[in-house]
């Protein structure tokens, strides 16, 4: 069989599906959140590169770069936020986000 | 690249280049001195801000593209850019009073401040899908870490919590999108995809790219139904921070919306014209209703903001110039009467502790008849009551939308201002017909006394001198569409 465009775009479609579904239907644990948006941003990045080689561009790889490591700084806020976070109430289940509701 | 090119580049983009190593070496500076000279920091980054205001006013003249068309200087982005500067300055020189009571003066304040600023000016002046991502990124992670700034208060950090996750999530999504139009376009280009779009029409991958883009958008510009972080944002950040995110980001966001709309995508009005209605109504009658019920005032001010984002949406939605001009005018109006109904709110301290409920405003009338006639002021003119400024924010967008034939959204953007009318002129109600509550610490600080004075005299006589607004905002809107 050959691999084609829409094999790479149906396997990242289904990652950034079940990463937007990890956001919303885990009630366990906010690291698993910040999983499930590496996941999306991983998805963005097989789509951008399979993209960039079968229309002959490199701007596209160039541009999961980028993503790439905006996702490190992101990361390393989110896990400094949950730190804080921790320390205020020695809890990160998602369920505890609730002082405020909304 | 030539020398002669890089010369142009960096000229057109000093504004960028000014605030980014201004930036760092305050960054430096506040990291050798300590927290002694915080207060410093923050007047040298007002300062900072001030040349970089400088830089966009005495740049680049008409319309440049510059790093390989990356990035663009047009009379349009220096009015947002000027207008951005001017809130983050000024809710950065309000927020030093709160923090020194609040003992969170510290140097990474006005740097991140700073930081966000810049990115913001970066949104402004995208050209491109990576431009466009990096300039929201660099906003965002710093707005994050505002958020959560009070790192030992369990309200601020959980704030900080939501935002990010629910920032994140956006834009992963705005990605998305931006990964679509680039596969079905072949290029990253604002200009390139506007030049594929106008001789092929848009293709089914071409739409769904642009629906995510335009979902990751509205989540910054906080539109129902991608509002629902606002209202726990605001409450949970100090003060000064909900000022922040109240004036500038939400500036830029929407300078980013008008620029990604009519720009690439114009010739795909057809295609986010239902969108953006769609978004605007839903956040007019959400910021209209949702707000009556609230007894917390920074959550009230979390649904006005949706609603105001709202009536700016339908400016979009006329998709004329006179649409984008009314627009840029309501942005304008809407920031200083956000820095003044957030003086006042920062005002509201008692027992050495910021109180934030309605009911403690009761009375203010009889305790300190000066605020309460200028907060009363600013209500009046959210509500859109005329002759205030926030009244011909609203006139010139209607104006627009009437004039676009589009009947149902003016007459569904009236009544919902009737209706929120109701809760901004409760506040009136409780400060000047409702027994006195006990009386707040002290009055405002100089410099924040001066802000507030300003910013009602802004909102009074703009109808007296409204020329130099609508001409300038009127030039920007017109530099968009050509």
């Amino acid at each position: 069989m050959e691999i084609g465009l829409e094999h790479y775009l149906t396997v990242a479609a289904a990652l950034f599906t079940i990463g937007i579904f990890g956001i919303f239907l885990n009630r366990k644990n906010v690291i698993i959140i910040l999983m499930s948006i590496e996941l999306m941003l991983l998805a963005v990045n097989i789509n951008l590169v399979a993209f960039s080689t079968f229309v002959g561009d490199l701007t596209g790889q160039v541009f999961a770069l980028f993503v790439l490591t905006v996702a490190a700084a992101e990361a390393a806020i989110g896990l400094a936020i949950l730190v804080v976070y921790f320390r205020n109430r020695g809890t990160i289940a998602v369920e505890d986000l609730n002082i405020m509701k909304g | 690249m030539t020398d002669a090119q890089l010369l142009i580049d960096a000229q057109a983009f000093a504004p960028e280049l000014s605030l980014a190593i201004g930036g760092m070496l305050l960054l430096l500076v506040g990291v050798f001195s300590g927290d002694r000279f915080s207060e410093t920091v923050t007047w040298a980054c007002v300062a900072l801000f001030a040349l970089t205001a400088f830089f966009v006013i005495n740049g680049a003249e008409g319309r440049v593209l510059a790093f390989g068309d990356g990035m663009i200087a047009d009379p349009f982005g220096r009015f947002m850019k000027l207008t951005v500067l001017a809130g983050s300055a000024l809710t950065l020189l309000m927020s030093i009073e709160y923090l020194r009571d609040e003992k969170l003066t510290r140097f990474e304040y006005p740097l991140l401040v700073v930081m966000s600023t810049l990115g913001m000016l970066v949104m402004i002046s995208a050209n491109d899908l990576i431009v466009l991502y990096l300039g929201l990124e660099l906003q965002s992670l710093a707005l994050y870490v505002l958020a959560s700034f009070a790192r030992d208060r369990a309200k601020s950090s959980e704030a900080g919590l939501k935002y990010f996750v629910l920032g994140a999530l956006s834009s992963g999504m705005l990605l998305y999108g931006a990964s679509l139009i680039y596969g079905f376009t072949g290029s990253t280009n604002f200009g390139a995809i506007a030049s594929v779009i106008s001789a092929g029409g848009m293709s089914i991958g071409l739409v769904v790219g642009l629906v995510f883009l335009l979902a990751g958008l509205a989540f910054k510009v906080s539109a129902v139904p991608f509002h629902m972080w606002t209202p726990d944002v605001y409450e949970g950040s100090p003060t000064p921070v909900t000022a922040f995110f109240a004036a500038a980001p939400k500036l830029a966001a929407m300078a980013l919306f008008l620029r990604v709309v009519f720009g690439p995508f114009a010739g795909a009005s057809h295609q986010w014209f239902q969108i953006i209605a769609l978004i605007s109504v839903a956040s007019m009658i959400l910021g209209a209703v949702a707000a009556i019920g609230q007894a917390n005032i920074k959550r009230l001010m979390a649904y006005s903001s949706i609603g105001h984002m709202g009536y700016a949406l339908l400016g979009f939605a006329a998709a004329t110039p006179e649409g984008v001009e009314g627009v840029l005018i309501y942005l304008v109006i809407y920031l200083a009467m956000t820095i003044g109904t957030f003086i006042i709110i920062m005002m509201m301290r008692r027992n050495g502790r910021a109180v934030e409920d309605i009911r403690d405003l009761s009375g203010l009338s009889e305790r300190d008849p000066t605020s309460a006639y200028l907060l009363a002021i600013m209500m009046f003119s959210l509500a859109g009551i005329p002759p205030l400024a926030g009244f011909f924010g609203k006139w010139f967008v209607f104006l627009a939308v009437v004039h676009a034939h589009l009947y149902a959204l003016a007459i569904i953007g009236f009544v919902t201002s009737v209706i929120g009318a109701y809760y901004y002129i409760n506040i009136v109600r409780l400060m000047f017909f409702e027994k006195p509550a006990a009386a707040f610490e002290k009055p405002p600080g100089i410099v924040n006394a001066a802000l507030l004075g300003a910013s009602g005299a802004f909102v009074l006589v703009l109808v007296f001198v409204p020329g130099p607004l609508v001409d300038a905002a009127q030039a920007a809107a017109q530099s968009l569409f050509r």
